[in-house]
């Protein structure tokens, strides 16, 4: 079932990405905001196409953990350990050089681009030539069933349409790992049951480490990988 | 050996100054730089040109032989016949001006917040700013002279003037229109200061809240949000108590002339022929500047005073506080306003195009336009120079602003409520006081009546309101979008061109907007600066207000009035036709 899904869809690879898909590795990284402790001493591994879920409360950190990992962390925070890609070490590259792809709650679409504008902004520069970048936007966008909305406004859209659209630009930014900041806790229940299995199909088929927190039960479980709560993390 | 380990020493030193330099030069280009940069470009020509007052204030003026210290300048001062009275009438416009101002903007917040008036007075408040003061003096002044438009409307059936009486009402001593020209203003200002203060304070729950316990409209607003939202309209009205007491153009326009206030007596000695006038001048400017600081400190003491003594008056539970009275005055003064707005823009309009208008004609018998004709080569020339130097500072002012709260973003930290201080500095101390010395300066430095001295003049002013109307966007800006744009692989200035800055393209043009409007208005700063060499339209119009030529004046406020106009038109116009497609960014 999951090596059918994975033979039909777009994957997307950088130029310069590994050969083979690599782990995300974090190693006894801890955290702090002005001096106070968050967490200490993480010792995380995820394998590509496993997503693995860290629950918690809202406030403990969780979102400041995707940003350290992402580089975004702003610098009232300290971070400390090692944060590897296979057996790359980025923990001082800034985001640009990481390609980490991260989703939020909100989907963050440019307000001031239409959607082919946004997927366009995440197709790397390596993919030369008006007509390459043109038909990898309308694969995506076929892929999610939008063909045909390259050139509408993002605020036309509906909640879930963007949300799949952002999927799309993180996708296409050809990212070798995948953070999930609470991305369904927006949406409808029904809405978000589709929108989870699409967000998750995808990284599967792009064999990307995932890593997901969010404080919702259900979004654990669906993922069918392990999942970690943040008070275990705290010692 | 031991010359060689000398060697070997002295190289290092020389690497390590290489690198300290490289360090250092790196450093004035980073972004790290902006902040301090931005602060000497616009607070060392203020504190310069203090010093260069505060010297010939004690007679060191070497130009006119004076080159020893001594109190002669003040002793003039304080013996000069018209001084007193001059004081007299600074004190009681400035202070009549700045209260009167805030009483209307409080009753007027306080009866009318969340009705449809208040948000229709909302609208029309941002052309009242965009307009100079100067322009709106001289609309007004055409309004309510005896040979104004109002007296033409209501003569000779109701008055009988066959021809305009002889009363004082232009200039009067007073200074009633000056103070009424001020309140046109400053009402408006301070409205949209308390505007923002609102936004962003939990004001409304409070409200509210009041409204819940049965308190009336007024009674809620003055009760339980003014003491909360008073702190952040503190700095704003300060600034607007600062104007009022030093104020140049409006008072040449409306106010007194015999004698007239402090600001316009000690630019007549400034200007006056014999140069021995200009000890005196410069310590009547820091008189002045002393007026103010002494103003203030009063302003302070009164606020101690209120709120001490209110405190019983805050909780014995009245619930109504004049509530009719004050929502019918508050809101007839506010027509009242917009009216005088309207009347004056459309009495420069009309007396702009008019070939032939006889007392008591209700409008004029014969248009042309002529007035515009005749004048095409001086226009044209100084409404290039206001273009050029509005332009200029008001592009330099975003550039700089852009940079500080950029640097902000980037290390995370803001700058704290010193830095706010530091930006009124130049909106406080009287222009007076400091320019004089900026001239004697820019004169020493061979850069005088130049384009640099005029548009950095410009800049001290310019500065700070585009800081202050670009800040809050800026630093309100969701920093995801530029984290997304890095995590997906944009450099930080791809992110910052294509991600930060069109995101904020409405406040960036409306903060360029009103940098321009403020340049437009400055008429100190471009005479001193200037140094007669540039004249733009408020320093013809401001120049050729006492010529008595309406014709002629109109036809330059009315341009004076329009730039602004249209930039700000241009502000709220271009972000829609550039995001006609773009239903989130699309404003209005």
């Amino acid at each position: 079932m999951l090596s059918d899904t994975k033979n039909n869809m777009n994957t997307y690879h950088r130029a310069d990405a590994p050969k083979h898909p690599i782990p995300l590795h974090l190693q006894e990284l801890s955290l702090k905001l002005r001096g106070k402790p968050l967490f200490s001493d993480l010792n995380l591994k995820i394998n590509p196409g496993e997503i693995t879920t860290l629950m918690g409360p809202s406030g403990c950190g969780k979102s400041s953990l995707l940003a350290a990992i992402s580089g975004t962390l702003s610098s009232e925070f300290s971070v400390s350990g090692i944060i590897c890609l296979g057996d790359f070490n980025i923990t001082t590259l800034p985001p640009e050089q990481r390609h980490i792809g991260m989703l939020f709650q909100e989907d963050l679409l440019f307000p001031h681009m239409s959607v082919g504008e946004n997927l366009s902004f995440g197709i790397p520069f390596s993919v030369k030539g008006k007509k390459a970048r043109a038909e990898l936007i309308n694969q995506a966008l076929e892929d999610a069933g939008l063909s045909g909305f390259a050139s509408r406004d993002p605020a036309t859209l509906s909640g879930g349409q963007r949300a799949r659209i952002a999927v799309l630009r993180t996708l296409l930014s050809q990212p070798s790992a995948l953070l999930l900041d609470e991305p369904f806790s927006k949406l409808d229940v029904e809405l978000r049951e589709r929108f989870r299995a699409f967000v998750f199909r995808h990284a599967k088929a792009h064999q990307l480490p995932t890593l997901l927190v969010t404080h919702d039960p259900d979004d654990a479980q669906s993922t069918g990988g392990r999942v970690l709560k943040m008070s275990d993390l705290n010692n | 050996m031991r010359d060689q380990a000398h060697t070997n020493q002295s190289l290092n030193r020389g690497r390590t100054t290489g690198v300290l330099c490289s360090d250092a030069l790196g450093w004035l280009f980073s972004l790290r730089s902006m902040p301090v940069l931005t602060l000497l470009a616009f607070l060392g020509p203020v504190l310069a040109g203090l010093v260069s007052t505060l010297l010939p204030a004690f007679g060191y003026l070497p130009v006119i032989g004076g080159e020893e210290l001594s109190f002669k300048p003040w002793a003039e001062l304080f013996s000069h016949p018209a001084l007193p009275h001059a004081l007299l009438n600074t004190l009681t416009s400035g202070f009549a001006a700045t209260i009167i101002s805030l009483i209307l903007a409080i009753g007027f917040v306080s009866a009318w917040q969340g009705t449809k008036s208040f948000q229709r007075v909302r609208t029309i408040l941002a052309p009242i700013l965009a307009i100079p003061h100067s322009a709106l003096a001289i609309g007004l002044a055409f309004l309510i002279a005896p040979s104004g438009w109002i007296a033409r409307l209501i003569s000779p059936w109701a008055t009988g003037w066959e021809m305009p009486p002889d009363v004082a009402i232009i200039h009067d001593p007073n200074g009633l229109s000056l103070i009424l020209g001020l309140v046109i203003k400053e009402t408006p200002y301070l409205l949209l200061m308390m505007i923002a203060a609102l936004d962003q304070s939990e004001a409304n729950q409070r409200l509210c809240l009041a409204r819940t316990l049965g308190y009336k409209p007024v009674a809620a607003w003055i009760k339980a949000v003014l003491p909360i939202i008073y702190r952040q309209i503190r700095l704003p009205i300060f600034a607007v108590l600062a104007f009022s007491l030093s104020v140049v153009d409006v008072a040449l326009i409306l106010g007194p002339t015999t004698p007239p206030t402090l600001s316009i007596l000690v630019l007549r000695w400034f200007y006056d022929p014999d140069l021995s006038y200009r000890t005196l001048a410069a310590a009547g400017a820091v008189l002045q500047l002393f007026v103010v600081i002494g103003a203030i400190s009063m302003w302070c003491l009164g606020e101690v005073v209120i709120s001490k003594a209110s405190k019983p008056w805050l909780i014995n539970g009245r619930r109504d506080l004049y509530e009719s009275l004050v929502s019918a005055i508050s809101k007839s003064a506010m027509k009242l306003i917009i009216t005088a707005f309207l009347g004056s823009f459309t009495v420069i309009l009309v007396w702009s195009f008019t070939r032939r208008w006889r007392y008591p004609d209700a409008l004029p018998s014969v248009w042309s336009t002529q007035s515009w004709g005749s004048n095409l080569y001086n226009l044209f020339w100084s409404s290039s120079t206001t273009l050029a130097v509005g332009l200029a500072s008001s592009v330099i002012a975003i550039i700089l602003v852009v940079a500080c709260l950029e640097n902000e973003k980037r290390r995370g930290k803001s700058a704290g409520t010193g830095a706010l201080w530091l930006l009124y500095v130049p909106l406080m101390i009287p222009q007076v006081s400091f320019l004089f010395g900026v001239q004697i300066v820019t004169i020493r430095l061979g850069i005088d009546s130049s384009w640099l001295s005029i548009i950095w003049s410009h800049l001290l002013f310019v500065l700070p309101y585009v800081f202050l109307s670009l800040s809050d966007p800026y630093r309100c800006q969701d920093d995801r979008y530029v984290g997304i744009a890095l995590s997906l692989g944009a450099s930080p200035a791809r992110a910052f061109w294509r991600v930060r800055l069109p995101m904020l393209l409405r406040p960036l043009l409306f903060a360029l907007a009103i940098g321009f409007a403020v340049s437009v208005a400055q008429y100190l700063p471009t005479l001193f600066a200037g140094g007669g060499r540039f004249s733009t339209l408020t320093t013809e119009a401001v120049n050729m207000a006492a010529s008595g030529n309406r014709r002629v004046i109109g036809v330059y406020a009315l341009l004076q009035a329009l730039l602004p106009l249209l930039a700000f038109s241009a502000a709220l116009g271009l972000p829609a036709f550039v995001f006609r497609n773009r239903r989130s960014l699309r404003g209005i």
